[in-house]
């Protein structure tokens, strides 16, 4: 890549408590446009690492950049301003609010594009226009996941942090995530994603990461990842290299 | 039929006091976790700063109630800057914020105390004008009462509703840590729900010296009912908060039509007590909310 990346995260330490380390020491990297995907078993340190990011977990050691900018240790509204948005693994939509509510909390910096926002969303997920005036604890999950990443997507980011946006989805929910993932990279915006559905993920990746115990196992080209044969044994649930 | 009009009326009055005070806690709660029992104390402040400007000083009762609301509302923010902020940030839990409020409580109160005395003091307003409405009577400072908390309370939905500033209040009271990663400057909120807060306390101070007479306990008095009435409406609802508090004066009032008026307070909790039992979440609760 000639290009600055968009997203440096370098040697990241630190946790929730003073006294616990829980990334000890890892890294990303995400290049304009790409899907970068990281995976790795339960407890890793995946979401601590995508918070950290998002200013938060406290750091004790490393470095964020953003287009350049250091924005290790800043407060969210300030990295939102910025123009990253993340979406939470759980609890990512305000359930007494209204669909649309929940979009106009998602535009907190932009109030200005606010109503050409919405319209852009509620194009790319009709279904949310047809229940805007109804709470968001009405959803199901996939709408739920939908409503999540909508109100991501209100600021217009250039960087979109996603905590297992398909985690406990039905399968055809779990497609239309994916698809939606491609839709928006495709318009742009840069992904970094954590994923369980370590395959289909990868086989979108630009870049993959494998972390474990606080730390980068391996990295590479998602397509590269999927064809070790070490990931594919130890992360992959085994069986032969490649893809499906 | 007349009594029940009649003790309608001063039920009104009586629960527009208890809902702007139970709006105020109800915010402050679902929004900072903090039950905070220093709200009563606050509302008697109120009552005592439009005290001193209406009769210490002589201005009109009017500019002595804009007053207490503003005073108080400092109050509130002042307490949050040293106070609830630094405690929250090293980590204080709801049980710890709680207990703290208990002491401010004691700490105004005493200070009340020390400043004016123990003995009661009155608002310069006429408290023995009533109009006749044929069926029912309804005194001048009824009429003040509920209409000046119609206006307010009116105002506080359609602002909790409608505007920005009230939506990101409620995004924050359904989740703090999301409205800060959607962007929203928690600060921000935070500082207005204490003017909110704070200054409706402020104002149900002054209402509730209006009302009757003002004395050091007179706000933490009030807190049981106002208590009473952010549960009936189902905790961290604020909207349930003003229904909660309204319903209360009309059941404590309608039932002296039956029951001798000495026991009108009991009557209060015995209707919360059944009301708990049967819909736990309060009137307007929701079976989904939880924590
Ligand atoms: N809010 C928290 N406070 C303290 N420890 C936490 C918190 N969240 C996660 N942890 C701990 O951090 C470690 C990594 O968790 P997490 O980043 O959620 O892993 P992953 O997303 O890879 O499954 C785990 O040991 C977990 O117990
Ligand atoms: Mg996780």
């Amino acid at each position: 890549m000639t290009d600055a990346p968009v997203l440096v995260a370098e040697d990241l330490v630190g946790g929730y408590v003073a006294e616990v380390d829980i990334l000890r020491g890892c890294a990303l990297t995400a290049g304009e446009g790409e899907i970068v995907v990281v995976i790795g078993p339960n407890g890793a340190g995946k979401s601590t690492l995508v918070k950290a990011i998002f200013g938060l977990v406290p750091l004790r050691q490393g470095t964020v950049t953003l287009h350049g900018t250091d924005v290790t240790g800043q407060r969210p509204n300030r990295i939102s301003a910025l123009g990253m948005s993340y979406v939470p693994q759980v609890n990512n939509v305000f359930p007494s609010l209204t669909i649309q509510e929940n979009l106009e909390m998602g535009a907190a910096n932009s109030r200005a594009t606010m109503d050409e926002r919405m319209d852009a969303m509620y194009a790319l997920f009709p279904r949310l226009r047809e229940r805007r005036r109804n709470r968001a604890e009405g959803l199901s999950g996939g709408e739920r996941q939908m409503l999540a990443v909508a109100r991501a997507l209100m600021p217009e980011p250039s960087v979109l942090l996603l905590d297992e946006p398909s985690a406990g989805l039905a399968p055809k929910a779990v497609g239309e995530v994916f698809e939606t993932v491609q839709q928006v990279n495709a318009s742009g915006v840069t992904i970094v994603m954590i994923e369980q559905n370590a395959r289909a993920a990868l086989a979108l990746a630009d870049r993959g990461y494998v972390l474990e115990g606080g730390q980068n196992r391996f990295t590479g080209k998602g397509a590269d990842l999927l064809d070790d044969p070490q990931v594919a044994e130890l992360y992959l649930g085994g069986g032969a290299a490649g893809r499906e | 039929m007349e009594t029940f009009l009649q003790t309608t009326i001063n039920g009104l009055a009586s629960g527009s006091i208890y809902a702007l005070g139970a709006i105020g806690l109800s915010l402050v709660y679902a929004i900072l976790k903090l039950v905070n029992f220093a709200h009563g104390d606050f509302m008697t402040l109120g009552g005592y700063v439009a005290f001193v400007v209406n009769v210490s000083l002589g201005a009109p009762l009017v500019v002595a109630a804009a007053a207490a609301v503003a005073a108080i509302a400092v109050v509130g923010l002042i307490t949050e800057a040293v106070i609830w902020r630094p405690m929250r940030n090293r980590g204080a839990g709801v049980m710890q914020l709680l207990l703290l409020s208990i002491g401010l409580a004691f700490v105004i109160r005493n200070l009340i105390l020390f400043g004016w005395g123990g003995q009661e003091k009155r608002l310069d307003i006429d408290n023995t004008r009533t109009f006749d409405l044929g069926i029912v009577r309804i005194s001048l400072i009824q009429v003040i009462v509920i209409s000046i908390a119609a206006v307010v309370l009116v105002a506080v939905g359609v602002m909790l509703r409608s505007t920005y500033v009230g939506k990101s209040m409620r995004a924050l009271s359904d989740s703090f840590d999301l409205a800060e990663v959607s962007g929203i400057d928690t600060r921000r909120v935070v500082t207005y729900t204490w003017v909110l807060g704070g200054g409706l306390a402020g104002l149900a101070g002054v209402l509730a010296g209006i009302f009757t007479t003002l004395r050091p306990d007179t706000g933490f008095l009030l807190l049981l009912g106002i208590f009473a009435a952010v549960i009936l409406g189902g905790i961290g609802n604020p909207f349930g908060a003003l229904v909660g508090g309204i319903a209360l004066g009309l059941v404590q009032e309608w039932s002296t039509n039956w029951i001798t008026p000495t026991y009108k307070e009991a009557i209060g909790f015995v209707v919360l007590i059944l009301v708990l039992l049967f819909r736990p979440n309060g009137v307007l609760g929701h079976a989904t909310r939880t924590g």
